[in-house]
């Protein structure tokens, strides 16, 4: 037997290394291809229009993914996870018609307000998205229905609240603090892109140096083993839908003041960006792998491609089937990331 | 050996990422045998199964069957080449029926091509009985015993036309009535000219029905014989290499239990059941735990000796009776709340215990993550403590950074160990703490959990293995559906008196 050891050692030892940096790489993966896409796409529209590279369009860039940016935070905690939140649009979107619903509107609004003072106005908005949060915790928490569908109902029951507040009319001043946060700026810099940011600095504080965080990377990798190491699992389900609520509720508010208006179906779009920003960022969609440094690369990925496109002046239409297929490719990578990572050297468990 | 074997592997060598798994193995199976294959975890017995069964494409060596070189590039490759495999977890589907899951794939049509559900039943049922397997083939297959339904899973891949069945520890779940019936099969089958690969930690097993058997160590082939002519200490000098002899007691002879003597008699009770129940799972089931006392709980596959800890632990809370921990009565109403009350437990499957993707230090520290940290984490106290954790368990790589899916499963189960030992719990309990271990493994686990109970924790391990009930408890409760049958305390005690009770 010796023999055949002695043979088989050349053949091994020099396929160890370049083995070792194609591990390297497979392991990395999720984090390199979205910033991979990143790059790609800037080059090419930059190649592509002369306007695309310059500061002013960073700014738009930025401008543009600050509400998408706030949802995605939420929806970051909700995916480590391992659930989902389709709710999230429609919950900025009820935030913000009941903060509209709340604060004094022009003389030719026609809907049946309640005007309170702003800090009142805000403090019920904030609460409304708690509590359309709790709901979700308590459906899946407690009585056990998949978030897919419970926050699918939640997405109907926030329509509805926006429905029944401003019955078809559109609401167009909110308190003043929020105003300024939507519209106005620091100087060159806009309030609401700060607000993003310290939103999006402080997920990445919580998810990485708290005790909670670790929670929430660990109920995701694997919930049964959470389990039985004494976290107490539907605490952290619980918390991270109620903490996607109010970031879609922060980002509900800010967006209405942003837009200059509030009605229904006005955040539409933001589902599907949000969600194919976390995920096109590689935060795995089986929970427990990726963060907001991911959310973020997604973010510009998504930001950029939107606001490339017009620079480009593709025809409208297609560039809607382009987002759908930037989707797709993302979510491969996504699921085949994960496949490359789940099965480590030899290792069985 | 006369002729052509039907199998024969000459020099085959696997290696995962410059690891060597399978250093250049000899093997050969005769049409008509039985042919044993033991050896520790790791020692490359699985890696050389998933090689013949098409699962490893990429290997080095010479495969033959029946003469002919073959290279199997799929699983599905070696099954149309007539190679089954019967894995420890079983592939039925238990919401179909039996004649469902025997011609699984290969259901007979009518002309409508809709499935000839008389045919099927026919057809299953002729196969069954011709194997001497007495069940109805309507019969939902869920609502058989184990047993049986492993022996229809044989009858399955036996349908399909394997003339080679590796089976992987088969007689791990069964109980003895049920391991009669299995190799009464597996004789009549070798009387066929079947042949069979016998994979299997049960060494009682591999000598009562295997005609040879190769021992596997470290990745290579440590020796190999005609059953008829060693003993079980052969296999295990073989397997475990000369002189672990703490371990040879409790597979060959009698165990005395350590009696109540000296101080250990009155020391406190820690842990006290009075007639918990759940569901079907188990009935009034009362007992105690003393500090530095290790309870043995055994009995078959459902006997509720597996529910009971899960159940004390506050993953499926017991419905009636009393806990009291130090005399206390508690209410557990989830793992948290256990936690909190000093209970530890290391359920019978690392996969719920274990995170694959995360580091070491990061699978040991979450489970008393609340008491190192309130709100900001300590990874530095984390990891110091992975390192203390990896040089007393002596876990291998010693890397605390190292993702947790790239060790052996022996060194897996010292990590879900280690969870809980960074703060002394009040109540350990273990649930199959041994299986699927090898002996080395195995004898380390022994003396992990005697030290403990030495330091004065409290114990209990559940299990289905005799012997690792018998090699690691100082008092023993046997339990049969659901209850207590019976307590073996201050006495000899052997594999046999043990099955007998249950």
């Amino acid at each position: 037997m010796s023999k055949e050891r002695g043979a088989l050692a050349p053949t091994t030892v020099p396929a160890a290394r370049p083995g070792k940096r194609r591990q390297w790489l497979r392991l990395r993966l999720r984090n390199i291809a979205p910033f991979a896409t990143l790059m790609f796409l800037v080059a090419l529209f930059a190649a592509a229009s002369p306007s695309f590279l310059s500061l002013d369009n960073l700014a738009n860039i930025l401008q543009q993914i600050s509400v998408t940016g706030i949802m995605a935070v939420g929806l970051t905690f909700v995916i480590l996870c391992a659930e989902i939140d389709l709710g999230v649009a429609s919950v900025a979107n009820a935030t913000g018609i009941i903060l509209a619903f709340f604060t004094a509107q022009d003389a030719s609004v026609n809907i049946a307000n309640l005007p309170l003072p702003g800090v009142v106005a805000i403090g019920l908005a904030v609460f409304g998205s708690f509590c359309l949060g709790a709901v979700n915790a308590f459906g899946i928490t407690w009585i056990g229905i998949p978030s897919f569908i419970m926050t699918l109902a939640m997405l109907q029951i926030g329509a509805g609240i926006c429905a029944m507040l401003v019955r078809g009319q559109i609401a167009y001043a909110v308190p003043k603090v929020i105003a300024t946060l939507g519209n106005g700026g620091l100087g060159p810099v806009p309030w609401i892109v700060i607000v993003a940011a310290l939103v999006l600095a402080l997920a990445h504080i919580v998810l990485t140096y708290t005790r909670f965080g670790r929670y929430v990377y660990m109920v995701g990798g694997n919930r049964e083993a959470a389990e039985y190491s004494g976290v107490n699992v539907r605490a952290v389900i619980a918390a991270v839908m109620i903490i996607s609520a109010l970031c879609s509720g922060l980002a509900g508010m800010l967006g209405v003041a942003h837009f200059g208006s509030a009605q229904q179906d006005e955040f539409d779009n933001y589902l599907l960006d949000s969600i194919s920003a976390v995920v096109v960022g590689g935060t795995s969609l089986f929970g427990g792998q990726g963060g907001i440094g991911n959310t973020l690369v997604g973010l510009f990925v998504l930001g950029v491609l939107n606001n490339g496109l017009d620079h480009v002046n593709i025809d409208s239409f297609l560039k809607i089937l382009i987002r759908g297929l930037i989707l797709l490719a993302a979510l491969i990578i996504n699921v085949y990331a994960q496949r490359l990572k789940g099965q480590p050297e030899a290792g069985e468990i | 050996m006369s002729g052509t074997p039907l199998l024969e592997l000459r020099a085959v060598a696997k290696s995962f990422g410059g690891v060597a798994a399978l250093k250049g193995v000899d093997f050969t199976l005769d049409a008509g045998e039985i042919h044993a294959l033991v050896g520790e975890n790791g020692a490359g017995k699985s890696t050389l199964m998933k090689i013949i069964a098409g699962v490893h494409a990429s290997y080095q060596g010479e495969m033959r069957l029946a003469g002919d070189v073959v290279r199997f590039r799929s699983a599905r490759d070696a099954r149309e080449a007539g190679i089954g495999m019967v894995h420890q977890e079983l592939a039925i589907v238990p919401t179909l029926s039996v004649a469902e899951n025997v011609l699984l794939g290969m259901q007979p049509r009518n002309r409508l091509g809709f499935i000839d559900w008389p045919a099927m039943i026919a057809i299953a049922g002729r196969h069954l009985e011709n194997l001497g397997l007495i069940v109805d083939p309507r019969a939902e297959m869920a609502s058989l015993p184990l047993g049986m339904q492993q022996l229809i899973e044989i009858a399955r891949v036996l349908f399909s036309g394997a003339r080679l069945i590796i089976l992987d520890e088969p007689t791990s779940a069964l109980s003895p009535p049920e391991i009669t019936r299995l190799f009464a099969l597996l004789e009549r089958l070798r009387a066929e000219g079947r042949s069979f690969i016998f994979i299997s930690h049960f060494l009682d097993d591999v000598l009562a029905i295997c005609d040879r058997v190769t021992v596997f160590r470290n990745g290579a082939k440590a020796a190999g014989a005609r059953v008829a002519e060693i003993d079980k200490a052969w296999l295990i000098e073989h397997m475990i290499g000369a002189g672990h002899h703490e371990l040879e007691e409790s597979y060959l002879g009698e165990i005395q239990l350590r009696g109540p003597e000296g101080e250990a008699a009155d020391a406190p009770v820690v842990l006290a059941a009075e007639g918990l129940g759940l569901g079907g799972a188990f009935q009034d089931v009362s007992f105690i735990v003393r500090a530095g006392e290790v309870l043995g709980i055994y009995g078959f596959m459902g006997s509720g000796q597996l529910d009971l800890p899960r159940a004390i632990f506050g993953k499926t809370p017991p419905e009636h009776g009393i806990l009291r921990i130090d005399g206390r009565p508690v209410r557990l109403r989830n793992t948290t709340s256990a936690c909190r009350a000093g209970l530890a437990f290391v359920p019978e499957s690392r996969r719920s215990m274990l995170f694959a993707l995360e580091p070491l230090y990061k699978n040991m520290s979450i489970s008393v993550l609340d008491r190192l940290a309130r709100l900001w984490l300590k990874p530095k106290r984390e990891r110091e403590i992975a390192r203390g954790h990896i040089t007393q368990l002596s876990i291998r790589p010693p890397f605390p950074d190292r993702p947790l899916g790239t060790l052996s499963g022996g060194n897996q189960q010292k990590v879900a160990l280690a969870k809980w030992l960074t703060f002394r719990p009040k109540v350990l309990m273990l649930s199959e703490p041994t299986r699927g271990m090898d002996v080395g493994a195995k004898e380390d686990v022994v003396r992990i959990v005697r030290r403990l109970r030495n330091e004065g924790l409290a114990i209990i391990v559940a299990s289905t293995e005799p012997e690792t009930v018998l090699s690691l408890a100082d008092r023993i409760l046997v339990m049969r559906k659901g209850r207590i049958a019976r307590e073996f305390a201050n006495e000899t005690v052997s594999k046999d008196r043990l099955l007998a009770a249950a």
